[in-house]
């Protein structure tokens, strides 16, 4: 079986070279995994996965072609080069295509401690436990928790190998845990509500208590039971971590070069404006030690750094490649993410809102009628637009007091506004993905309902 | 080559230097423990997608990807592993993890014999698939489908169009000694445009495709409907006005917002989630759960169809399955472990990404048969509510069986008339209630133009859905307009 190594990715950029390639960059990454189920106290599944892939992206002038192949063996290889080199001949060639301006690769790489050197792949045995305690927990919090979809437990593993013809290589690995819990709570008219929690890490000694993701996974099945739809009404929405994060997310992909060019988001020529409340400050960090969105170089070999995207509701910064930036005039910002035989995307590293003073608590205080907001389902965000319209569930605050669970109405607003109507931010910033909000209070938004 | 994909069975074996009495081996090897099942699932998938944005075919990519799959499944218990290098040894290696599922105390099971093939349906026999077809050819269209909406008004900023074409060989062998094996092409064309006036910026898409050759988009000029929907779509929108907010009347065009099955019914009834009972239609069968003009039906077995299979991913040629009959829920959708657990027959719903997953029931092309009212009629007997005719995507909650999906071009109905544009909005609704509310059924089923693909537990799979005119007497609309 071929050896993914340094030699290997320096001789497919000479095979490229050879082939007539002006410019040439490889990525192999390599993974494997195990993922553990149970289900109501029984094994339920076992999956185990060993991948391997290799990327090229090879430029003829200003023309290029991207391929990915799972065939490592360097015959099969020849031809895959000669291949994509070939199909590079065949398409139009772009003003603003290449590789990165040379003089910007790093020299050295930070140590980001992205892998877990004391725990590899989790045994079966061992995963199994893990699940079943987690999902124990669960099923034994309240004699309404009837049944289960299940806890889970995943451990992986993976490798990432990047060089280009410009003299650039790099290697990093990194190692990612996971335990979700999803307990089915079922009230006496038989109605029945799902909760799901999880934990997840590079590390396995800092992944949550198993028991503690099971009992919070039942909480929230059990204060969705007796959910009823409200009266559509026009009143205050307190987003809670993970749907203010979603947010976040929507205006990373809003912020995003190859969005901005394209004329598709509401952000287009608002770089240095006010597009948020002064309350929010929004930084992107790929250097933060440890964390699930870091790595040490981006997806095309350019440094990554921590930066402010939003300044005191300023926007400081759009996310961009290396093409997007050349398309707008700007520089790349290190945020060029890449998937094996795709060309770079932008994405945002480690995402966060900085925190605020108030607890969750005082922020629903503040409500005199409102819905927090703890579920969110469907794809209604206009990222061109900033429409936004999505199905949501929570629970209703009366005189500043949660009471009654919500289910099947409707938010609606548009993110230029409710960006700009942040009124209050949570203290409660937890770093549970790359992606992370403290809770969030918007003015005044729309909801459907009967 | 051209010989192995008419006889799919020989691929495998002729590629990966595979034999029967290999094969025999392994799966005896992932039956060693108490087991009641175990196949290997193979995979080859090559595929090319070109992109043009700002008037450039700017973007060719290629992809060859290939491995093989070992299960085994014990009662409710099923252990997986894969690999993505086909040979013996690393098949071996996995026999031995994904039989770890099974209790350790061996018993005698028969030696497995490969042998019999599975009859498939010829549902997609094409001479040629469109990656036969030369790059320069399906970049010239997307040159001229850049040109064509560009043309189509002054307010169209940006064209972005997509081609993506594959073709994947699959190949199921399991412990009945049954061979299944098929030769699946797929294709999608895909054009967005952006439009911009005084008053802000819009996006438009229409694309398709299925299981067709390239002169299908050729044929009755598809590629100029597809561009000038797009573009059209695009600057109606320019006009929208906020949508309403609130539970009111809402016609739902035909054709793509047969995606309210999907998210409403569909997945509700899918063999999982009713085995384990957390489907808000567990146990319903038998029971009215829709208006008596309603049947729904999924059906993998339409010539052509994005959401067509000869044979589903566990070898099991796909059928055609009611799911409700005139308001009375029928079935489930079921794979192998499903429809063994639940004492009933697979329904050919088996369906997995790629051999780096686990099949689970899925749907295939899932559609409402039509009724007898003009769209014309429906439309009129609307004094206020919504129409809806195109959809983006939409998502459920299995358990409480609430679902959404958001409407992209909409229409305000005034006094039988659909009048403004309206922004696109959110609908929500709950699954086991809303086609109850359906009173009247249009005679112009359409399927949607072969876009649609459905995720569920991290695996997507192509999808079709369909829908004639239908009136719902009261949906939720999530506008911002109150």
């Amino acid at each position: 079986m071929a050896q993914v190594d340094a030699a290997l990715a320096e001789w497919v950029l000479g095979v490229a070279r050879r082939n007539g390639a002006t410019a040439a960059e490889v990525l192999c990454v390599s993974a494997e995994s195990l993922a553990a189920g149970v289900r109501l106290g029984e094994v339920e599944k076992l999956k185990s996965s060993r991948e391997r892939r290799l990327g090229i992206r090879v430029f003829v002038g200003q023309s290029s072609a991207n391929a990915s192949t799972a065939e490592l063996e360097r015959d099969g290889l020849e031809d895959f080069v000669a291949h994509t080199v070939g199909l590079a001949r065949l398409t139009a060639a772009d003003p603003s295509a290449g590789l990165p301006d040379a003089t910007l690769h790093p020299k050295g790489f930070p140590e980001l401690e992205l892998a877990d050197n004391d725990q590899g792949i989790v045994d079966a045995d061992t995963a199994l436990a893990i699940a079943s305690r987690a999902e124990r927990a669960a099923l034994s919090a309240d004699p309404r928790i009837k049944n289960s979809e299940g806890a889970e437990f995943d451990s992986g593993r993976y490798h990432v190998m990047f060089a280009n013809s410009q003299g650039f290589a790099g290697e990093y690995e990194g190692t990612s845990f996971h335990i979700g819990v999803a307990p089915i709570a079922q009230s006496d008219s038989g109605a029945m509500q799902q909760g799901y929690w999880y934990t997840a890490n590079r590390h396995f000694a800092k992944l949550e208590n198993a028991e503690a993701v099971g009992a919070m996974a039942a909480k929230r099945a059990l204060r969705r039971l007796g959910s009823r739809k409200i009266k559509t009404t026009r009143v205050p929405i307190v987003f809670d971590p993970d749907m203010a994060a979603g947010l976040l997310r929507a205006l990373a992909g809003a912020a995003s070069g190859p969005s901005l060019y394209k004329g598709a988001s509401f952000l287009v020529d608002k770089l240095g404006e006010r597009i948020a409340s002064p309350l929010v400050t929004i930084r992107d960090d790929g250097i933060m030690v440890g964390a699930m969105g870091s790595k040490p170089f981006d997806g095309e070999g350019l440094a990554t750094n921590r930066k402010s995207l939003v300044e005191q509701g300023v926007l400081k910064t759009y996310l961009l490649d290396s093409y997007s930036a050349r398309k707008l005039k700007l520089q790349p910002t290190g945020n060029a993410a890449r998937s094996v035989g795709d060309a770079p995307t932008v994405s945002a590293t480690n995402l966060y809102l900085e925190p605020g003073s108030h607890s969750p608590q005082e922020i629903i205080a503040t409500v005199k009628q409102g819905l927090y907001v703890t579920e969110l389902i469907g794809f209604g965000v206009n990222g061109v637009t900033g429409d936004y319209s999505r199905g949501a569930g929570g629970m209703w605050i009366e005189n500043g007091e949660l009471t009654f669970p919500v289910q099947e109405v409707t938010i609606a607003g548009n993110l230029k506004e409710m960006f700009q109507s942040i009124e209050m931010i949570g203290n409660d910033l937890l770093w549970r993905s790359s992606v992370v909000s403290p809770t969030l209070k918007i003015a005044e938004m729309m909801i459907a309902g009967a | 080559m051209a010989n192995d994909l008419v006889r799919p069975e020989q691929f495998f074996l002729n590629r990966f230097g595979m034999n029967e009495s290999g094969l025999e081996r392994i799966l005896g090897s992932a039956l060693e423990r108490k087991a009641d099942y175990a196949d290997l699932f193979f995979e080859y998938r090559s595929a090319e997608g070109l992109a043009l944005e700002e008037s450039m075919v700017n973007h060719t990519s290629k992809s060859v990807s290939h491995g093989v799959g070992v299960r085994v499944c014990a009662e409710d218990r099923t252990g997986y592993a894969y690999s993505d290098e086909v040979t013996f040894d690393r098949m071996r290696i996995a026999a031995e993890a994904a039989r770890a599922i099974a209790d350790s105390r061996a018993e005698p099971h028969a030696a497995v014999q490969v042998g019999g093939a599975v009859t498939r349906h010829q549902l997609y026999e094409l001479e040629s698939t469109p990656l036969d077809v030369p790059i320069e050819e399906r970049a010239k269209l997307l040159r001229q489908i850049d040109e064509l909406a560009r043309a189509y008004d002054p307010r169209v900023r940006n064209v972005m169009a997509s081609f993506a074409a594959e073709r994947k060989i699959v190949m199921i062998v399991n412990s009945e000694g049954r061979v299944a094996a098929d030769v699946q092409p797929l294709c999608r064309l895909n054009v967005t445009v952006i439009a911009e006036d005084e008053k802000g910026r819009q996006v438009g898409s229409f694309g398709g495709g299925g299981r067709v050759e390239w002169s299908y988009f050729l044929d009755q000029d598809r590629w100029k409907h597809y561009t000038r929907e797009a573009a059209r779509q695009a600057i109606v929108n320019l006009d929208a006005v906020d949508a309403p907010a609130g539970e009111m009347i809402v016609v739902l065009g035909n054709g793509w917002p047969g995606i309210l099955l999907h998210e409403a019914i569909g997945h509700g009834l899918e063999g999982d989630f009713n085995r384990k009972g957390v489907s808000a239609f567990s146990g319903r069968i038998g029971q009215s759960v829709a208006s008596p003009l309603c049947t729904v039906i999924d059906d993998g077995t339409i010539a052509n169809r994005r959401g067509s299979l000869n044979v589903d991913d566990e070898g099991t040629p796909t059928s055609r399955t009611v799911l409700i009959e005139k308001g009375i829920l029928r079935g489930y959708l079921q794979d192998r472990l499903n429809a063994r657990l639940m004492k009933t027959a697979p329904t050919g719903n088996g369906r997995r990404e790629s051999f780096a997953h686990v099949p689970m029931p899925r749907m295939t092309n899932t559609f409402m048969l039509p009724g007898e009212s003009t769209p014309e009629e429906i439309i009129g007997s609307v004094k206020k509510g919504l129409y809806a005719v195109s959809f983006g995507g939409g998502q459920v909650d299995i358990t409480n069986g609430k679902f959404v999906f958001s409407a992209s071009e909409a229409y305000l109905i005034e006094d039988g008339k659909a009048t403004r544009p309206v922004k696109g909005a959110t609908l929500i609704g709950n699954g086991p209630d809303v086609l109850t509310r359906v009173s009247m059924v249009g005679n112009d089923l359409a399927l949607d133009s072969g876009i649609g693909t459905c995720g569920k537990d991290g695996q997507s799979v192509p999808v079709g859905v369909g829908l004639p005119t239908i009136r719902i007497d009261g949906i939720t609309v999530g506008g911002t307009r109150a």
